[in-house]
């Protein structure tokens, strides 16, 4: 056992008490995830860019037929859009980045260390936190630009985005799953983009359920995006609320309680 | 203790299975302390495997291993304190720069920053990165990847390394100092666990060979001890005049005492043991007026090692359907 007890001593550098480990090492690992976004912010420029596209798309493809004027339609539209952006975002950052660590044996190295198995997790989330508060940040200045206010309160709008947030932050679970599974940024990738227009398009984002055709109609009525949307426009320019907040967060609590327990076991696996 | 010395690395009828492939089929090795062992196989012969077993990261189907007298399934946490894994790609982040990759590792491992900072420069120093330590990774070449991936595996002071097949696209000077840098961590009394696929690595390298084919050891012992199994050398000759390769073949079987290979039109090789065979040759083809334009003594290849140690059942490249 003498290899075992002189190991941790003669490390240079005394260790520091393990205490509160498994939180300093994912903020380490979080400010690794920040450090590769920051020199390669694709995926958060996508996550941004998508949304802003279809937010001025819209509005002046739309805005004078649904709404009357363009900047009635912004108030209509604009809750959507902070949904979208907190759904992509969660969609393509933690699903991406941890498949493509597992791919290159990043992961190994990780678990070779004497660091908490879900500290590479954590951190990956925490700094997801960082990303999404950046692109809702980014899509607020946008459209306020554009002419957009909120008609509630403070405390309401930071609800609305709290509540973007949530979602897109359970949403993202599928695609941890996945990324686990698979091991494979690109099968996370091509999933995002084919389940991005249904779940996000196929709501009353653009126009109120009941104006859309039978079929989507049907679709868009039991997206649970759609409920998020309405709730996200309840909270920020004060239509009725019926129930779609309280559906929200049930919704929100389902994509967690399916996709992250599965997503752990798939990442935990050991092979 | 008495009856089970404590070997830095033991591991004991090892086995893997992932689905219908059997990785591991029993596998046995083991290392002094400050030796290094070679695991010496050819594609998908379960040398990845074995080193992720031993490094905590998969749980055998059977079988138990330990490092430093730990088991690395029921201890794996005082495992990791000791040992660092060197994988068969890089893991640098390409994003981050030299220092940037060894200080986060160092704040991983529980240094305080100016600790890290302090180990993370005296790395980078020792494996010729200090000209690039503020420079992000993906300017670097595939050389300075895999030493800075080696400096990140030694941050930690660890006692026992594991490194996957690393001299995989070293070019030759690299892989030269490659091999000092571990000599000079075995002298500190460090255990290296190497993979290779070439004789030349695991001979220049290891005290202990492990050769394992199909999730089996087939062969162990010093790399002189597997020489002399596999048969020491190979002499091949190429006559400067075509017609002579008849008598040059006659002259190398009766030398080296066994049936000289075709292996072209224009060249003969036949395996030899001990120097004499050189000379003996020589001798005979002056004597006989047969110019030699070209004479080399190398080392038997894996493939040939492979033949030899098989019983010449098959080569390595023989099964396609274990080549990933
Ligand atoms: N995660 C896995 N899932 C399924 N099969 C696997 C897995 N890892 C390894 N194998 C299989 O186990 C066998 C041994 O693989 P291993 O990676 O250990 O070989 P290797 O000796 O490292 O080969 P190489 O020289 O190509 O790196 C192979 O047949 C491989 O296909
Ligand atoms: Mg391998």
């Amino acid at each position: 056992m003498t290899v075992a007890a002189t190991t941790v001593d003669s490390i240079s550098g005394r260790r520091r008490r393990r205490r509160l480990g498994l939180l300093r090492h994912s903020l380490v690992l979080a400010r690794r995830s920040l450090a590769k976004t920051s020199r390669n912010p694709g995926a958060v420029i996508n996550g941004v860019i998508t949304p802003a596209i279809f937010l001025v798309l819209f509005l002046y493809l739309f805005g004078g037929s649904v709404a009357g004027s363009t900047r009635d339609y912004l108030q209509y539209l604009f809750p959507g859009i902070l949904v979208m952006g907190a759904s992509l975002a969660g969609m393509l950052s933690t699903g991406v980045g941890i498949a493509v660590d597992m791919k290159k044996g990043v992961f190994d190295r990780f678990r070779s260390l004497p660091i908490g198995r879900t500290a590479p997790l954590l951190g990956s989330l925490l700094a997801d936190m960082v990303r999404y508060l950046l692109g809702v940040a980014i899509l607020f200045g946008l459209a306020y630009l554009l002419g957009f206010r909120v008609q509630t309160g403070l405390l309401s709008a930071l609800g609305a985005v709290a509540l973007a947030i949530t979602f897109g932050f359970c949403l993202s679970w599928s695609t941890v799953l996945l990324a686990a599974t698979l091991r494979d940024e690109s099968a996370v990738l091509a999933f995002s983009f084919i389940a991005f227009l249904p779940l996000q398009l196929g709501t009353s984002l653009a126009a109120p359920t009941d104006t859309l055709p039978g079929w989507l109609r049907t679709w868009a009525e039991v997206n649970p995006v759609t409920h998020v949307i309405d709730a996200s426009r309840a909270l920020l320019t004060g239509t009725p609320m019926e129930g779609s907040l309280a559906l929200s967060l049930t919704w929100s609590a389902v994509l967690l309680v399916t996709f992250c327990p599965l997503a752990a076991l798939a990442y935990g696996r050991r092979q | 203790m008495s009856e089970n010395i404590m070997y830095a690395l033991q591991a004991e009828g090892l086995v893997k299975r992932f689905g219908r492939t059997t990785a591991l089929a029993g596998v046995d090795l083991h290392a002094d302390q400050g030796s290094v062992l070679a695991v010496l196989g050819p594609n998908g012969a379960g040398k990845t495997t074995a080193i992720r077993v031993l490094a905590t990261l998969v749980r055998p189907d059977g079988g138990t291993a330990k490092v430093a007298g730990l088991d690395v399934v029921r201890q794996a946490r005082e495992v990791r304190r000791l040992i660092a894994l060197c994988g068969q790609q890089t893991t640098v982040d390409e994003e981050l720069t030299g220092m940037g990759n060894l200080v986060m590792i160092g704040r991983l491992l529980d240094l305080r920053a100016a600790d890290a900072a302090r180990r993370a420069t005296e790395l980078l120093g020792r494996f010729d990165l200090s000209d690039a330590a503020t420079r992000p990774v993906a300017a670097y070449s595939g050389g300075m990847r895999r030493r800075l991936d080696l400096a990140a595996c030694l941050v930690g002071h660890p006692r026992v390394v594991f490194l996957d097949e690393p001299s995989a696209g070293l070019d030759p000077g690299r892989r030269e100092d490659l091999w000092r840098a571990l000599r000079g961590l075995v002298n500190e009394g460090v255990t290296v666990l190497l993979t290779t696929q070439y004789l030349e690595e695991a001979d220049a390298m290891a005290d202990r060979v492990v050769v394992i084919d199909g999730g089996r050891v087939i062969a162990h012992g010093s790399p002189a001890e597997l020489k002399r199994i596999v048969g020491g050398q190979t002499i091949s000759v190429r006559p400067a005049r075509t017609e002579d390769v008849e008598a040059v073949a006659s002259i190398m079987a009766a030398v080296a005492g066994r049936m000289p290979e075709r292996l072209n039109r224009q060249e003969v090789a036949v395996p030899v043991e001990g120097d004499t065979a050189v000379i003996g040759m020589m001798q005979r083809f002056h004597a006989a007026d047969i110019p030699v334009a070209e004479f080399s003594l190398r080392l038997p290849s894996l493939d040939e090692a492979f033949l030899a140690l098989t019983g010449g059942r098959r080569g390595i490249n023989d099964n396609p359907d274990r080549q990933r």
